[in-house]
């Protein structure tokens, strides 16, 4: 289709006001939170309800147009990255709340809602939205989903993908589907949306989701915690989780970070090689008594000092100072890559000790955040953009960092995504035969490879391909089904 | 089938002579005989076992502990059992992690004894004892832990699995956290073996409660024990089980609590509070718990077993619509018990004729699929089977179900029939 119709019929469907066409327009769009891959997309489109998007789909699919679905683009990985020739449908229009179901505790929202307004809005309920991911006050719940976003809650509470009970998706094929139940439990045939949630935005775009409400704690305590070396922070961190206590979070974040916070946002971080950010929450009795034992641990782990808040004002200071880890290496760096890891919590101190050396190495600096609960490392690579080779180096040493993460039995990623950064990466943690398995599922659901083309895997899987000579499927003989 | 000698010779070489077997009555699932019952010991040799099958166009059914056969409708055809009774190790359990890996044959009771040394347990509590892990991945089997816990799909954190052709394939990993392909391990659970073969798993553990204590309170009715469920639901009592036994003289609401020695009194005292207003709220003993909690198992073995999944705030309705429409009927006042706090009633009932249980369930179906939930025999005569189906026809999502299928298992080859949709 010639692209001035294209234009005309995308305009047809959300009006003038919602398709952005203009060169220097079109730039704005032309990379998520990962900024150095960009490609600016031939259209975008801006619909403003599930109908808009199974419509804008539909034409899509009909004229064999790739298309990509963004958020608020805040994603660290260019899942959002446009392609070529191709339509980014940007969801941030869709923003309403659409019911608030308190006695199911459940929620349903358009996918651009931003994850913070879900808590806010059933707050006076005594209710919250537990998945809490660093960039919650511009992140989208549907990107969210698309990325299975974790949040430095996630060890008690578990992830998005355990959060999201419902879908209304837009199949690639402009088809709409329902999937999980929703406030029902249980829904009979396979997990598609456990396989939907986390796949990127590769599968469909979701248009309605139905979240599940978490009542608020009735206690919450928070410490703060500083140490010589993240090793005696890594110490307390096993101590804790070895004496069977799961608190709600606990971070870590060594000097380096600790420096570039202090400069960004003032929090009165202790002088210090490592600090915790360690809070319990639950039932009083349970919490006080564990509270008082996770103190015990850090100071067997000779931390050097303990700081409790005392309030709601100083609890949300210490999250204020870890939230704001990776925007702070601006303070103290030109330029930074974000790295996101995860190893089996035990491999922590041999992990760390790798990363030293490969700073060393390549003579890069490198600052450490993690998730120490559930082994999930933020090593971010401090460098100079402006210094020939420098950025190549930056990104060589993320590289390695994560090849170790891998060696020593973890993963790529943990919340970040593969998108395009680590598709190169996909077969250092995964065979020929998993990915093409795992490529049934996009086959499943976009045959024509048209949804968030290039994503993922390294080299895409033609769907049509039938491994062995062809045979009529069972069901097909059987006039069971009519069509695969 | 009359399974032809070379297949026969193929498979011992595979497996060795000693696993494999000629199948015996006690190996039909809902009434098809399979010939063969094979028992392979590694993944190499399911791999190798399921390419001879597609080769061969044989059909092929996974069996765990042969639990959960009574769920689902008879096969289309059945050549060859695959067993995991010999993939029964426990390969790693790294207890500082809290993870561990399984081959898919290793019960569940012997998988908690292992790690039980370590004070971890895996969070799941199906009701059939015997269970494999592969077999409650496949059947997303779940007991009442499930309120606090959620379901296997929770705790999965990596999977291998063998496709029809033999096609091995691993997704997720050892770590708690991980984003990095999609997600397998889920798209498996509950695939009740139409998917592929389980062969591996990797779980989260958590850490053994230190204190236990379980109340109870009656309810008079669908309204109260909606009522009771909800109040304990939105407090901050952060229970591990919500459970409702209701039968025709005892009704109960069940709440099991888990903490640790400090924090169980606390947590006891707030329960009972929340419920006194239901009536008399008791502490049941360790050995009364084992009879009334919510651990209790199912008393009755040949029944049939309606599995009503509806949102939790239609309790009362679920359990008024289950008493009518058997009262309709003249059929006695079900039993039934329930995740109240997640919305799983299980209706059960034995000794009733076929057409009284297919018009029960039809009208079961009818309100609650229309509701936005779902009905599916967990157990029932083979008789009853072929008037109604185990399953509902599902959402508008069959569609895709069916596609998943086919990409999958496009000859058809794994436990066809059984599943949602006559796939």
């Amino acid at each position: 289709m010639e692209r001035s119709r294209l234009i005309r019929e995308m305009e047809g469907i959300v009006g003038a006001e919602g398709v952005v066409h203009e060169h220097e327009q079109l730039r704005t769009y032309e990379c998520d939170g990962l900024m150095n891959y960009r490609v600016i997309p031939d259209l975008v489109v801006l619909p403003e309800s599930g109908e808009h998007v199974q419509r804008i789909v539909k034409l899509c699919y009909d004229e064999g147009i790739p298309f990509v679905a963004r958020g608020s683009g805040t994603g660290l990985s260019g899942g959002a990255l446009p392609v070529e020739s191709g339509v980014l449908i940007v969801l941030s229009r869709m923003r309403r709340i659409l019911e608030v179901d308190i006695p199911n505790q459940r929620i349903v929202v358009e996918p651009g809602v931003i994850n913070m307004w879900v808590s806010q809005e059933v707050a006076d309920e005594g209710y919250y939205y537990a998945p809490d991911p660093a960039s919650q006050i511009v992140s989208s719940i549907g990107g969210n989903l698309a990325e299975n976003s974790g949040g430095v809650h996630c060890l008690k509470y578990g992830f998005t993908t355990n959060h999201v009970m419902g879908a209304e998706v837009v199949l690639p094929d402009g088809s709409v589907t329902h999937i999980g139940g929703g406030r029902a439990p249980d829904a009979p045939g396979y997990d598609l949306l456990g396989a939907f949630v986390g796949s990127e935005g590769t599968l469909g775009i979701a248009t309605r989701i139905t979240l599940r409400l978490v009542r608020t704690p009735e206690s919450v305590q928070t410490l703060l915690a500083a140490f010589d070396d993240t090793e005696g922070a890594g110490g307390a961190v096993s101590g804790i989780i070895g004496e069977g206590i799961i608190p709600a979070a606990i971070e870590m974040m060594d000097r380096l970070t600790m420096e570039a916070v202090e400069a960004a946002v003032q929090p009165g971080l202790p002088d210090a090689g490592a600090v915790l950010v360690i809070e319990l929450d639950g039932p009083e009795a349970e919490v006080e008594e564990q509270f008082g034992r996770v103190k015990e641990i850090c100071e067997e782990n000779e931390a050097t000092g303990i700081r409790v808040a005392e309030d709601d004002a100083e609890r949300a200071l210490f999250w204020k100072a870890r939230k704001a880890a990776f925007g702070a290496m601006g303070r103290i760096s030109n330029d930074y890559y974000v790295q996101d890891g995860v190893i089996p919590r035990t491999e922590l101190p041999s992990v760390l000790k790798r990363i030293s050396e490969l700073s060393e190495e390549y003579r890069l600096r490198v600052a450490n955040v993690f998730h120490a609960g559930d082994g999930n490392l933020h090593p971010l690579v401090l460098y100079n953009n402006d210094t020939e080779g420098e950025a190549e180096r930056a990104e060589e040493l993320a590289g390695e960092i994560v090849f170790a993460c891998l060696d020593h039995g973890g993963s790529l990623t943990g919340e970040h995504g593969i998108g395009q950064d680590k598709k190169k990466y996909m077969p250092k943690m995964f065979t020929d035969d998993d990915m093409n398995v795992m490529q049934l599922l996009k086959c499943s659901f976009d045959p024509h490879r048209i949804c968030n083309p290039g994503k993922i895997f390294p080299t895409p899987r033609l769907c049509g391909e039938r491994p062995g000579p062809f045979h009529m499927h069972p069901l097909q003989k059987a006039g069971i089904v009519e069509q695969f | 089938m009359q399974t032809q000698n070379g297949v026969v010779e193929d498979l011992q070489e595979i497996v060795g002579l000693d696993n494999l077997h000629k199948a015996t009555a006690e190996d039909a699932i809902e009434g098809v005989e399979p010939s063969l019952v094979v028992e392979p010991g590694s993944v190499e040799e399911i791999s190798a076992i399921m390419n001879l099958a597609a080769r061969e166009n044989l059909t092929v059914s996974p069996r765990g502990g042969g639990t959960k056969t009574h769920i689902g409708d008879p096969p289309r055809r059945l050549d060859l059992i695959l067993s995991t009774a010999r993939m029964n190790e426990v390969l790693e359990h790294t207890p500082g992690d809290q993870i561990v890996r399984v081959e898919a044959g290793v019960k569940l009771e012997d998988l908690q004894e292992h790690v039980s040394g370590s004070n971890q347990m895996l969070a799941i509590d199906p009701p059939e004892s015997g269970a494999t892990l592969g077999g409650i991945i496949a059947a997303n089997s779940s007991g009442p832990r499930r309120y606090k816990y959620g379901t296997i799909r929770d705790l999965i954190i990596g999977i291998t699995v063998v496709l029809h052709d033999g096609t091995v394939a691993r997704a997720g990993g050892k770590v708690v956290k991980n984003v990095a392909g999609y997600d397998l391990s889920k798209l498996f659970t509950g695939s009740l073996g139409t998917l592929g073969v389980i062969a591996t798993a990797n779980f989260r553990l958590h850490p053994r409660p230190a204190a236990t204590r379980t109340v109870t309170v009656s309810v008079a009715g669908p309204e109260q024990a909606k009522q009771a469920a909800q109040s304990i639901v939105h407090s901050q009592v952060e229970a591990t089980a919500v459970e409702l036994h209701y039968g025709e003289d005892e009704k109960l609401l069940t709440v099991l609590l888990e903490s640790i020695p400090g924090g169980i009194d606390h947590k006891t005292e707030t329960a009972t509070f929340l419920l006194k207003q239901f009536g008399e709220v008791r502490t049941l003993s360790d050995e009364e718990a084992e009879h009334l909690g919510p651990l209790a198992p199912s008393a009755v073995a040949d029944e049939v077993v309606l599995k009503v999944a509806a949102p939790p705030v239609e309790l009362d309705a679920v359990l008024g619509s289950a008493v009518d429409a058997a009262e309709r009927r003249d059929m006695p006042h079900p039993r039934i018990t329930g995740q109240a706090g997640t919305g799983v009633t299980l209706i059960r009932f034995s000794g009733i004729d076929d057409d009284s249980a297919a018009g029960f369930v039809e009208e079961m179906r009818e309100i609650w699929v229309r509701k936005g939930g779902s009905a599916t025999l967990q157990r029932a005569p083979l008789t009853l089977k072929q008037r109604v189906s185990t399953w509902d026809n599902g959402g508008d999502y069959l569609g895709l179900v069916r596609r998943v299928k086919e990409k999958f298992d496009p000859r058809g080859g794994m436990n066809p029939g059984r599943f949602l949709g006559g796939l």
